[in-house]
């Protein structure tokens, strides 16, 4: 589905991504582990296409398109998504309204007419049952006043609304009670398809006793420098990061 | 932000410059003009043509010896070449029967123009539910819906009609809101003043249907001065709108309308103003001088709420105000105010609270673009007498890029402890992570803006008659379009 291939991107002359390699495959689910700083939510956001990074080599291949070409919004409607780890607020602007517009946006770049109001409220009705989310919701505005946790739990609202191929969920879990996170990584999984997949940022390995990962990948200064089962996410719980970091920094020196 | 962001905001910015102000066309219809200049002589045939009785003619007389000793003000933060009143034409009327009996009768260039500015009288006559009246530079030309109202025994019509036909209303009521030396443009108009609507709504009567007016500047280098009087009867309520539009010329227009609101006991007026007048080009030539005096006076348990959308005009200078002299009664001022390009806006309101346990809410939502230079200015005065009053202010301003400017100068007076005053202002910008944020989820960046603006206006739209409220949001696209912030 998306094939990263030794992409080197930073701001300005501060390079932070030293040469990533990545290859997910329609069905899988990849955890992304990694200390603070080490470049997970910029690889998140040269994904999606953020403009403050420059990409100085490597590409992007997302089932067959060159995703370094396209603007962001192109790069969503075609099923890229990114659960953002710090979701912005847009004041004045409902939840219904957004994701009204977010869905039709996108239909309209494919030459669709708008989604039929029934519909739409039927798929809402729908996907908030699915992530046990309250009466009264839909009329808040953009994650004004939102607590953390509600915060996250609207950035899977959206992603089961839009139903991307590809998400990446950005430390979704930081901020969210078990109870919370339990029901969040539950309705992840029923999102989950053979036909799409899943990038899980996340520091914690308690995330993925939910959401089990089919690979790990430690980052770590702008590299990937491990990779393997979810048995690696275990380890890393016991025995922190030193272990591999420190090898590494050797290696890198 | 990034180089290549960068590169689409001028490529956007561009686009708004060349993009044309939708309404700017003129239309040919012959008119009756008279010299221009002003002087006793151009009060006396105003009032002439007007077939006035006396005692307007000596108001008119008054204001205008009044006029003579008052300097334009210069307090406000506005920065303009000040207009030569000798250059400007006070009288210009479309050369056909001025006031029809019908609708049906108007002169086919004039529906033409009508359905351009997109409004379609015949449409707005069966669909919206809206009696209109329409005011070309100086006179009404056509009112609608007049018998249906006048079965509940409201009065909307012309002004001008009014002081003919219900001379001990107009005689009552003109200029006991806004006198005609309260300032230099309101002894200007009361000079003037070629045409307006009048309106009076019954005792304990609920208008039903929105009253609107809509101004239009046709002929070149006329001035529009335009008089609205409003009187709404104990108990009774109200909905009034009014919009406007100029044609595209390289001088200044002026515009300088007296607006007077009367809320006896218990009555509700609702006033809100969609002011497109012709903004001026994008290096800042041309464009509407708008001067305006609105104020509304409220009695007991009263209440008078100003709504507002101001994206036109090379110059605002406007505070729509409420005087709150009856116990409980309440105010409102709600306002969206857009300047692009060049535009100046210096707009906001007053509240008087005189009565006792007396309330007003200022929400202003300033929105500055391009080269332009957006000011709130805003009074709260809570008298001795005034006790347990409350006010709530909030003056929000949005800066889309780099060049544009805004001020907030809030003034706030209060004579007495028991009451409370609130007052919140913000400054911000649209960030970029909120504009991420929408590409992320599919929405362009133009739509994104759109979308954040509408956002920030929401509390202001709201208040707008539905109908109207579609037409505001989309001017407030047009307007913006482009600006990236
Ligand atoms: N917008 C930015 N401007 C400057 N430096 C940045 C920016 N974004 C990230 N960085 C730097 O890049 C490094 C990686 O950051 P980030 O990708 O947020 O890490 P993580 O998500 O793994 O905690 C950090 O050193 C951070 O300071
Ligand atoms: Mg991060």
């Amino acid at each position: 589905m998306i094939s990263i291939k030794n992409l080197k991107a930073g701001i300005e002359d501060n390079l932070i991504l030293k040469g990533i390699n990545l290859e997910v495959k329609a069905g899988e689910v990849h955890a992304i582990m990694g200390p603070n700083g080490s470049g997970k939510s910029t690889l998140a956001c040269v994904i999606a296409g953020k403009e403050d990074y420059q990409v100085q080599e490597g590409t992007i291949d997302f089932e067959g398109e060159d995703l370094l070409e396209l603007s962001p919004e192109e790069r969503a409607h075609i099923g890229v998504f990114l659960s953002f780890q710090y979701p912005v607020e847009i004041p004045g602007i409902s939840v219904s309204n957004f994701i009204k517009t977010s869905i039709n946006e996108r239909r309209k770049a494919k030459e669709l007419d708008p989604i039929p109001a029934p519909e739409l409220l039927k798929m809402m009705r729908e996907k908030m049952e699915l992530l046990n989310i309250k009466k009264g919701y839909l009329s808040r505005n953009m994650n004004e006043g939102f607590s953390g946790g509600e915060k996250k739990r609207n950035e899977i609202f959206q992603m089961a609304m839009l139903e991307p191929k590809l998400a990446i969920l950005d430390e979704t879990d930081s901020g969210l009670d078990i109870d919370t996170l339990r029901i969040v990584a539950n309705g992840v999984n029923k999102i989950k398809t053979k036909d799409n997949a899943i990038i899980v940022i996340t520091h914690y390995q308690r995330l993925l006793d939910y959401i089990v990962p089919d690979f790990v990948h430690v980052l770590h200064n702008g590299r990937i420098i491990k990779s393997g089962s979810k048995e690696l996410a275990h380890e890393l719980e016991e025995k922190g990061y030193d272990w591999i970091t420190k090898e590494a920094d050797k290696k890198w020196a | 932000m990034s180089a290549k962001q960068k590169q689409t905001e001028e490529e956007l910015l561009n686009e708004v410059t060349s993009s044309e102000y939708k309404y700017g066309f003129t239309t040919d219809i012959e008119s009756d003009t008279i010299p221009k200049g002003l002087s006793e002589e151009v009060v006396r045939i105003i009032s002439a043509k007007k077939n006035e009785p006396e005692w307007m003619l000596d108001y008119r007389l008054k204001a205008y010896k009044a006029w003579l000793e008052m300097e334009e003000p210069e307090w406000a933060n506005i920065k303009y070449t000040k207009p030569n009143y000798q250059e400007i034409i006070y009288y210009s009327a479309p050369k056909q029967k001025p006031v029809l009996d019908s609708l049906d009768d108007l002169d086919p260039e004039m529906k033409k123009m009508f359905d351009k500015l997109g409004i379609s009288i015949d449409e707005q006559n069966k669909l919206a539910n809206v009696a209109v009246d329409i005011v070309m530079d100086s006179v009404s030309v056509a009112t609608s819906f007049k018998e249906t109202l006048a079965e509940k025994g409201i009065i909307f019509c012309p002004i001008s009609d009014a002081i003919q036909e219900h001379p001990e209303l107009v005689k009552k009521y003109l200029g006991t809101v806004v006198p005609a030396r309260d300032n230099f443009f309101s002894a200007l108009n009361s000079a003037v003043f070629s045409d307006g609507s009048f309106c009076y709504i019954p005792k304990g009567v609920k208008c039903p249907m929105e009253l609107s007016t809509y101004f239009r500047i046709n002929e070149a280098g006329t001035g529009q001065f335009e008089r609205t009087l409003l009187i709404a009867d104990e108990g009774s309520q109200v909905s009034y709108l009014e919009g406007c539009t100029a044609p595209m010329r390289d001088e200044n227009q002026l515009h300088a309308a007296v607006v007077e609101l009367i809320a006896m006991d218990d009555a509700d007026i609702k006033y809100s103003t969609v002011q497109n007048w012709y903004p001026g080009n994008a290096e800042g030539v041309g464009g509407v001088f708008n001067f305006v005096t609105k104020r509304g006076i409220c009695y007991k348990n009263a209440k008078i709420s100003w709504t507002q959308v101001e994206t036109g005009s090379a110059i605002t200078w406007k505070y729509p105000s409420c005087i709150l002299k009856g116990d409980n009664s309440i105010g409102e001022f709600f306002s969206v105010a857009v300047t692009n390009n060049f535009q100046q806006a210096d707009t906001g309101t007053k509240m008087i609270h005189l009565g006792k346990n007396t309330k007003s809410t200022i929400i202003a939502k300033g929105i500055s673009a391009g080269n332009s230079n957006g000011n709130y200015r805003g009074l709260v005065r809570i008298t001795k007498g005034a006790t347990n009053s409350r006010n709530f202010s909030q003056c929000d301003s949005l800066l889309m890029g780099d060049k544009c400017g805004s001020h907030t100068f809030p003034y706030i007076e209060v004579k007495n402890n028991s009451s409370k005053v609130e007052h919140e202002a913000t400054t911000s910008k649209i960030g970029e992570d909120q504009i991420f944020y929408c590409n992320q989820r599919g929405i362009g960046t133009e739509e994104a803006i759109a979308l954040i603006v509408n956002g920030y206006c929401k509390d202001v739209l709201s208040q707008l008659p539905m109908e109207f409220a579609v037409e505001a949001k989309k001017l407030l696209e047009i307007s913006l379009e482009g600006s990236v912030g």
